[in-house]
């Protein structure tokens, strides 16, 4: 009872995002962290390296990121929760494991608190930069999830969100805040550990002989089996049949596995997708918004209101999958969308190809400041015209 | 009666994940004497199978940890021992071995292995090092001596080897020892010592790869091959790993290196078990002042 108080710290208290991560993949039942320093993440390794020991769990700090993705994806397939944190830099070298944790269907958490690109960038400076790469990054066809915090209340709450997603769809989940999210400090309420929804990957219900790890049930998803439990199975990289065993050159089993991964996320996409809708119902132009924008996006709409314009938000909290079908049906009812990112257009580009002929714009803003509401009005009456 | 009925089953058959045969590798290849070599070890130390895990990175002998009758994992290009890593602190009730190649574990996978071994993590490594990357129809690697031809270096190598030994003493191992697939006993021997003691330990096994590296380099057949390992090895325990370069004329095997040292999990358990003993004593708070 004891260890339990010491990793949920129930109460109120004024911290930043980056720490208010940390204590929500604490609370998730996160005891596995590898990491390697980075700007804009780096305090969710210094809070993760001082309270692993009190709870129990592991701190490793690894060699690169590279590095650290693989451990975690040890420690999962060992049993652990487990969580990295890092920014675009080290986000770009976990790619390739990022591959490896979706054909091997590791639950995972991996954050990215991003900062300005490409490449070293502006390490101390806020970006959205990473939307696409969340998706995208590594080679193949795949899905992963991806949530997008605007709070430090929600780096808690998603991060949490996180874990219990990456635990039921067994895939990579990726939170991705931005530099002023991680930094910021806000109250955040933890609450008692008995009202903290957790959720654990399924465990096999067949003895060792009949157990094939990636034999999906109902939801398309297999049970998970871990190291050390006696079921002695094998699990690759590469493509492989129900049972573990390599299938390097058929055609149906690279059809069928590869489907299913990516099925898994996209035919349970309704139980996912989370969004957030503000005056959305009789709205003419809609402001698309997540992470730090989209707090300047909601005052934006509500000064827009006062002003007689008739704008709505809809606020991302899932990124990928994206919610494709919610933002069509917002688009047949708007006559504009304006999409405001800190990147030079990236989830503008899904919103475009799902909302048809309504028009689109995008409010693209690089480098130190976030969005001022008054831009993001200013564009709605350009918009309008 | 059918034929089959009358085969008697190999004793170390139930090691193997037998409806994975036939292999992949080439006959005449050192892989299967080092993975035989492996299971009398296991066989020897009636290790509980079902706490063993078993890691392999990319190439011939990545597949080992398919054919290995026992929870493994086949990880990407060079990243075995990081994920070795996860496995072992995430439980370390669990015996971890890597069992890979020279380019996998040296060449993409090289910062992972100096940084595992400088913490000391409690991993056993076990590198077959057949001087080229035979599975991509053999290029040349961080092992290929100098002057040998593969088909990225078809004027010769240029390139100064990796002495692993050398690499591995100097990063930290415990226990670092090399044989050549002709010393099976030894081997066996040195897995067995490799997987009782504590740290990260690391045995490089010397290979034949007759298909390609050593037809590229007219090494002649892999019992020529097993013929030179027998007169060229010397065995020399306790010898300076730094004077024990592979030459044409010698390849020194033996065990090198056989030191005590705590590991990563151990430091990190005692460190918790401090961190935690306070906690309850009041002395240190959750929550930084």
């Amino acid at each position: 009872m004891e260890k339990k108080n010491r990793a949920v710290l129930t109460g109120t208290h004024f911290m930043s995002g980056d720490l208010a991560c940390a204590e929500g993949a604490i609370a998730a039942g996160c005891r596995f962290f590898g990491g390697y320093p980075i700007t804009p993440a780096t305090e969710i390794a210094e809070r993760m390296a001082r309270r692993m020991p009190e709870i129990g769990g592991v701190y490793i700090q690894m060699e690169d990121e590279i590095g650290s993705i693989a451990a975690i994806i040890g420690a999962s397939y060992a049993g652990k929760k487990a969580m990295t944190a890092t920014s675009g830099p080290g986000f770009s070298l976990m790619q390739e494991n990022i591959g490896l944790a979706v054909m091997t269907e590791a639950p995972l958490v991996i954050v990215d608190i991003m900062r300005g690109g490409p490449s070293t960038g502006q390490p101390t400076m806020p970006g959205q930069q990473d939307m696409m790469q969340a998706k995208w990054g590594s080679h193949g066809d795949y899905e992963i999830i991806a949530l997008a915090p605007s709070s430090v209340q929600e780096m808690f709450d998603l991060t949490i969100e996180c874990f219990n997603l990456a635990e039921t769809y067994r895939v990579p989940v990726m939170l991705l805040a931005d530099e002023i999210i991680g930094h910021m400090w806000e109250r955040v309420k933890i609450p008692p550990p008995e009202e903290i929804v957790l959720v654990s990957r399924k465990k096999p219900k067949v003895p060792p002989n009949e157990y094939h790890p990636f034999k999906p049930d109902g939801n398309l998803v297999p049970p998970m089996a871990c190291f050390g439990e006696g079921y002695r199975f094998h699990a690759t990289g590469l493509t492989h049949d129900e049972k573990g065993a390599p299938k390097t050159v058929s055609i149906e089993e690279q059809t069928k596995l590869v489907k299913r991964l990516c099925d898994k996320i996209r035919k349970n996409a309704g139980k996912i997708i989370k969004v957030e809708e503000v005056m959305l119902e009789d709205a003419e132009v809609a402001v698309i918004a997540y992470g730090i924008t989209s707090r300047a996006a909601l005052s934006a709409v509500r000064k827009a209101r006062k002003e007689g314009i008739k704008a709505g938000l809809l606020r991302l909290i899932t990124i990928w999958p994206f919610p494709e079908e919610l933002v069509a049906g917002i688009a047949k009812k708007v006559n504009v969308i304006i999409v405001p990112e800190m990147n030079y257009g990236q989830l503008v580009r899904e919103v475009e190809r799902v909302a048809k002929t309504t028009p689109v714009f995008l409010l693209s803003k690089l480098g130190e400041e976030p969005h001022r509401p008054s831009e993001i009005i200013e564009a709605m009456r350009r918009a309008l015209k | 009666m059918t034929e089959s009925n009358l085969m008697l089953e190999h004793p170390l058959a139930k090691y193997l994940r037998q409806e994975r045969m036939p292999h992949i590798w080439c006959e005449g290849c050192g892989n299967g004497v080092l993975l035989c070599s492996f299971f009398e070890a296991l066989d020897e130390l009636k290790l509980d199978l079902d706490k063993l895990v078993v890691v392999s990175g990319i190439g011939c002998i990545g597949r080992a940890a398919g054919y290995v009758n026992v929870d493994s994992f086949h990880t990407t290009h060079g990243r075995a021992i990081a994920f070795a890593t996860g496995v072992k602190l995430a439980n370390p009730d669990l015996k971890v071995v890597v069992i890979s190649g020279d380019g996998d574990l040296f060449a993409i996978g090289g910062n992972h292995f100096i940084h595992a071994a400088r913490r000391n993590v409690d991993i056993k490594v076990i590198c077959a090092n057949n001087f080229n990357y035979g599975m991509t129809g053999g290029q040349y690697g961080p092992t290929t001596p100098l002057d040998s031809w593969t088909t990225t270096t078809p004027y010769g190598n240029i390139e100064h080897p990796f002495n692993l030994v050398h690499l591995a003493a100097a990063s930290g191992a415990v226990y670092v020892a090399r044989w050549t697939t002709l010393q099976v006993r030894r081997l066996r021997n040195s897995i067995e010592k490799a997987l009782q003691k504590e740290g990260l330990s690391f045995i490089e096994v010397i290979s034949p790869c007759p298909e390609i590296y050593d037809r590229y380099n007219k090494l002649g057949t892999a019992i020529d091959v097993m013929k030179r390992f027998k007169l060229v090895s010397e065995v020399r325990h306790g010898y300076d790993p730094a004077k024990a370069e592979i030459t044409k004329d010698q390849i020194i095997v033996g065990e090198f290196i056989d030191i005590e040292k705590p590991s990563y999990g151990r430091l990190f358990r005692e460190m918790t078990a401090k961190v935690q003993k306070k906690l309850k004593g009041g002395k240190a708070k959750c929550e930084r002042k």
